[in-house]
């Protein structure tokens, strides 16, 4: 008996059929360590990264936890050398009535929170004024000059 | 008589297939890509259809059938276990209630069109974006739409949800529909097809009864996409240009007995007879709605032409155009036009 058994559980093996695929779920598009980003202002260092096809990447985030979203400052290892840079736009889903952008975008800032370029062609969301002047407060480094060299808030 | 005759048949038609048991009558709540007729066609057909009085012998009113494709938020999310007739019926109040301060017009994905947020962040308190629809969806309050436009090369997409408080303003730009119901893959297409000028204006169709499908083939940019296009049969895609191994895995994974599947379109779609009911519960005010705006919109049309009139042969010591034109419960955004003719004119 236990061998037919045994026959039966073989063949129900092989009628059954056998997946050997990973489980997928919506790419979340976070920006965390390593996440190729995009620079968008005009800063000299920015542009040649971006046109020699060697983008900058993220290799912290200084938050609580590791994911950058928009208004956060990361450092990004650019051209050899390290720079810091806040978010200004986010692949990832957003809150209704923020605006998502198409790739992540960043503007690169000296340590007391002046960018080094002098002008963001993309637009921005209108939300980083609200962040950026509480990170502001918080820090008491001001990280609103950026707002100044934006031209466009969506 | 007829219209009696064939209200009748239908009637029974639908109680046989109640008993019966089977789906046909509830294939046809499915979306057909097939033109919509809008209200204006619906109201010189047949208003609101008057059913044969039934055993309390009052008059049922039936909504047009369009009203599932124009208003689909008031159906509700067709998951069992999220069900709550009391729970929808209070909504349903509160979304006229809405609707009647703030219009809400009829669009479709693929419609392009404009949206007027309050925003405490900007300099003026509005922030107005303009973009095509690529997606909507959600039902009661919670219904939404995706915007995308390409502004200075970057591509931006913004969620509104349609009854939020903070939306002043939804404008439909340009009302038409497209040959998908997700419009998703614009963002793998040349940039091109979502690029939409923010001061747009609104372009005023010529067939006012029927909504145009755009049978556009939009060109997508070279791989890699974020989705797997070929497995979707998307018809308002060119051509992709893969390799056969593509098309091979994509009829692999495919589940072609899902369109045969009559329990899956049962548990996706509100039945029939709800839909009738829903609709006939709401109809009614959205109607009162709808021509309230139009004679709103006639007459501010009328009084923006009177305005010039008067302003010409007015007195230049003259301040202010006396006599009220244009009462103040008609000063919607007519109000402001006014306003601008009379200081053009001196």
């Amino acid at each position: 008996m236990t061998f037919q058994m045994q026959n039966l559980a073989r063949i129900l093996q092989f009628s059954v059929p056998f997946s050997r695929s990973f489980h997928q779920c919506q790419p979340l598009n976070q920006i965390q360590l390593l996440t190729r980003l995009r620079v968008v202002d005009n800063s000299t260092i920015g542009k040649e990264a971006m046109l020699e096809g060697r983008p900058p990447k993220c290799i912290h985030v200084y938050n609580k936890t590791g994911i950058g979203t928009i208004g956060d400052k990361v450092l990004v290892a650019i051209k050899g050398q390290k720079k810091k840079a806040v978010i200004v736009g986010v692949k990832q889903k957003q809150a209704p009535l923020v605006p998502k952008f198409d790739s992540n975008n960043i503007v690169l800032i000296e340590d007391n929170g002046t960018p080094i370029g002098t002008r963001i062609h993309v637009p921005v969301p209108s939300i980083l004024r609200k962040i950026l002047k509480e990170r502001s407060v918080a820090k008491q480094i001001d990280f609103t000059k950026l707002l100044s060299i934006a031209t466009k808030f969506v | 008589m007829l219209r009696r005759a064939v209200l009748q048949t239908f009637r029974q038609g639908l109680a046989q297939s109640f008993f019966k048991r089977n789906a046909v009558s509830l294939s046809e709540t499915t979306v057909t890509h097939q033109p919509i007729e809008t209200s204006n066609e619906a109201d010189e057909k047949s208003v609101s259809k008057q059913k044969p009085g039934d055993e309390s012998g009052n008059t049922v009113v039936v909504a047009p059938p369009e009203f599932r494709f124009m208003y689909p938020e008031f159906l509700p999310d067709p998951a069992m276990e999220r069900r709550n007739r009391l729970k929808e019926k209070l909504e349903r109040i509160d979304m006229l209630q809405r609707r009647s301060v703030v219009e809400i017009p009829e669009f479709y994905t693929g419609s392009v069109m404009a949206v007027t947020v309050a925003d405490a962040n900007s300099p003026n308190k509005f922030a107005r974006f303009v973009g095509i629809c690529i997606q909507r969806g959600g039902s009661g309050l919670r219904a939404w739409f995706i915007l995308r436009n390409v502004v200075d090369k970057q591509g931006v997409e913004i969620l509104y949800e349609m009854y939020c408080p903070l939306i002043q303003k939804i404008e439909v730009l340009r009302l038409e529909r497209r040959l998908d119901e997700s419009l998703l893959y614009l963002r793998d297409a040349l940039p091109e097809y979502s690029t939409f000028p923010l001061d747009m204006e609104p372009e005023r169709r010529l067939n006012n009864s029927v909504v145009p499908i755009n049978p556009l083939k939009v060109k997508l940019r070279p791989r890699p996409w974020l989705e797997r296009w070929e497995r979707q049969n998307l018809q308002g895609v060119e051509d992709l240009n893969l390799p056969q191994r593509f098309y091979d895995k994509a009829e692999k994974v495919a589940k072609p007995w899902e369109k045969y599947d009559l329990m899956l379109q049962y548990r996706k779609t509100i039945p029939a007879e709800e839909q009738e009911k829903i609709f006939a519960d709401v109809h009614s005010q959205l109607q009162q709605q709808e021509f309230k705006r139009k004679i709103r919109r006639q007459h501010s049309a009328l009084n923006d032409s009177h305005m010039v009139r008067v302003g010409r042969d007015a007195n230049p010591n003259q301040t202010r155009i006396s006599g009220s034109i244009v009462p103040s419960c008609m000063l919607s955004s007519a109000g402001d036009m006014t306003f601008r003719l009379e200081t053009y004119h001196y």
